[in-house]
């Protein structure tokens, strides 16, 4: 019995490592890319210990004075996106769990099943219409598309989960329902209201589509830029694999350090940007 | 939205009051909702308007009715660009659904470091798209790509990936099963953390094996996550954009071009505004009546 159990327990960790790895090693051969040499990184069979490990990659990206400009675009059009979404979306929430307007949330769901792509089509004509391309404003509005949906998404939930008598009583005692959301209600959330700004912060940063159409030459965000080093560019591995982990390291960064409010907001509502 | 917008004489009220109070938490909604309104509705509507226009950007525009739609249905392109979509749509919500139910039994397992390998399981979902997709397009570099070395090492003769018409497609589906299993995994495994423990106490007395207990336990109480989790990764394939977009561009030739693809071309190459209005309105339809379908065969499940 014991045997059996030992040999149980062996299959069952193999699985895991099974499971786990291609996640693993798909980062891991983008770090290994990224600190190797042009030698190291055209050889054949290929090297996966660097022989000879280089920043070099690095200092070639950042040697580059564009990637700090859009690197800046990224951080300004997350941001924005992210903190206007709290400030609509909050109150939001809060009033369709008061409301118990569920319906007004089918919105959301619609909002969620849409491809990207068409939302773009009416808003490029609009913003050429309006004058407002080659600024970062255009792009900031479309990525609300991605970011309001997911903080009224889950702060509605929340709100809905947050027990009414704490509020009650404030209105008893005479607060407007305005103080009772400000001063009761809103501690409260600060939980939900952490899930939100991740996800939505998260899903801004890595979206593409909306900012490859929208952005001009000097308002492209990260993953706009990285994606023309590969298309204009003559095709280098180090550097393009350095670029590509200096995209995705924030947010990779915030998975794990937020990885508990990640997995909660997530299996709570299947929201994903884009 | 400020506190004496709502007037001082509805401040003193009592418990019963608070009900009453329903109409006023509008204009907690407000803000938002003129913001969705702009950013979502009025998207919508004006896409059906432009859809029945010849629109072109830089020309005029003229009022065809249905022609942008006639077209689509005899345009080749875009036809074996559904037929395309259908296929990729298929592998890449299959293969998740099977492997993330399968990691989902794992996960909710006890294990040493299982919050870490958790955690490192998630990462490919929360991963930037368009940066992994260039680690996977030189992984699938035909001379020098790790993966064509992987499959000498056992013996398999190389694959041209990316860059032959035949392998393009379920190659694509790889990045894709590997980027969104996670979100699978995840739906089930909340799925799996909300089942009552009696049934299982029961069926251990009874001496049931570990399948007789999954298949008649486990199974039918996740089916309503599962059938949440098939919805999302079957509308998340449809419209399947990044990585396809990176790593091949819809080619070689048109073979990865699916429907979301053939739009954007339409649309930000060719500027056929109004006939890319008219597929994404098709587009739509395709996803909604998806959507119902998988919905519609929830409802006959929990009958049954």
């Amino acid at each position: 019995m014991r045997v059996k159990k030992t040999l149980g327990d062996i299959g069952f960790g193999f699985a895991v490592v099974v499971l786990v790895s291609p996640a693993l090693l798909v980062f891991l051969w983008m770090l290994s890319l990224s600190l190797k040499n042009e030698l190291d990184n055209t050889a054949f069979p290929p090297v996966f210990i660097p022989t000879e490990p280089t920043l070099d990659n690095f200092r070639q990206v950042f040697e580059r004075n564009d990637f700090f400009n859009y690197a800046l675009n990224s951080i300004i059009v997350s941001f924005s996106a992210t903190g206007l979404a709290l400030l609509l979306g909050v109150p939001a929430g809060y009033g369709i769990a008061k409301m118990k307007a569920t319906k007004a949330a089918v919105v959301i769901l619609i909002a969620r099943i849409t491809p990207g792509l068409s939302y773009l089509i009416p808003l490029f004509l609009l913003f050429q219409w309006l004058g407002l391309t080659g600024t970062l404003t255009p792009i900031v509005i479309t990525h609300l598309v991605i970011t309001v949906p997911i903080v009224v998404w889950i702060m509605m939930g929340f709100f809905e989960g947050l027990p009414g008598e704490l509020e009650e009583a404030a209105l008893v005692d005479g607060a407007t329902i305005w103080q009772a959301f400000w001063h009761v209600a809103m501690p409260l959330a600060k939980p939900g209201m952490t899930v939100a700004t991740i996800l939505a912060f998260i899903f801004s940063w890595n979206n593409f589509i909306f900012a490859m159409v929208l952005a001009g030459r000097e308002t492209r965000t990260l993953p706009v830029a990285v994606n023309n080093m590969l298309t204009f560019e003559q095709v280098s591995w180090g550097p393009l694999s350095a670029a590509a982990l200096l995209v995705t390291a924030p947010v990779l960064i915030l998975t794990l350090l937020a990885q508990k409010q990640i997995v909660a907001g997530l299996t709570a509502g299947g929201v994903k940007g884009g | 939205m400020s506190a004496t917008a709502l007037g001082p004489s509805e401040k003193a009220s009592g418990l019963g009051k608070a009900r009453n109070y329903a109409r006023h938490y509008w204009w907690f909604i407000v803000p938002c909702a003129v913001v969705v309104l702009a950013t979502i509705l009025f998207p919508w509507g004006f896409t059906l308007f432009m859809s029945v226009h010849d629109w072109k950007i830089g020309g005029g525009r003229e009022w065809v009715g249905m022609a942008n739609y006639q077209k689509l249905f005899t345009d080749e392109r875009f036809l074996s660009s559904m037929l395309r979509t259908g296929y990729f749509t298929a592998l890449a919500v299959i293969l998740p659904m099977l492997l993330g139910t399968a990691a989902a039994l794992a996960f909710h397992r006890k294990f040493p470091m299982r919050g870490l390998a958790r955690t490192i399981f998630i990462l490919p979902m929360m991963a930037t798209p368009v940066a992994v997709a260039l680690v996977w397009t030189m992984m699938f570099h035909p001379q020098l790509g790790v993966l064509n070395w992987l499959l000498s090492q056992v013996g398999i003769p190389p694959s041209l990936w990316i860059y032959d018409a035949a392998t393009v497609i379920p190659t694509l589906v790889i990045v894709e099963v590997w980027h969104w299993t996670p979100l699978v995994m995840l739906i089930v495994l909340g799925g799996l953390a909300s089942l009552p423990v009696d049934p299982y106490e029961a069926a251990k007395i009874d001496g049931a094996n570990a399948w007789q207990v999954f298949r008649h336990i486990t199974l039918p109480l996740i089916a309503p996550f599962l059938v949440v989790a098939l919805i999302i990764r079957a509308i998340d394939a449809l419209k399947a954009f990044d990585t396809i977009y990176v790593i091949t561009q819809g080619g070689p030739g048109t073979a990865s071009e699916t429907i979301n693809i053939f739009l954007y071309l339409q649309a930000f190459a060719y500027y056929n505004m109004g006939y890319a209005s008219a597929v994404v309105v098709v587009f739509f339809i395709i996803i909604l009546a998806l959507a119902g379908l998988l919905l519609w065969t929830r409802a006959r499940v929990k009958e049954i």
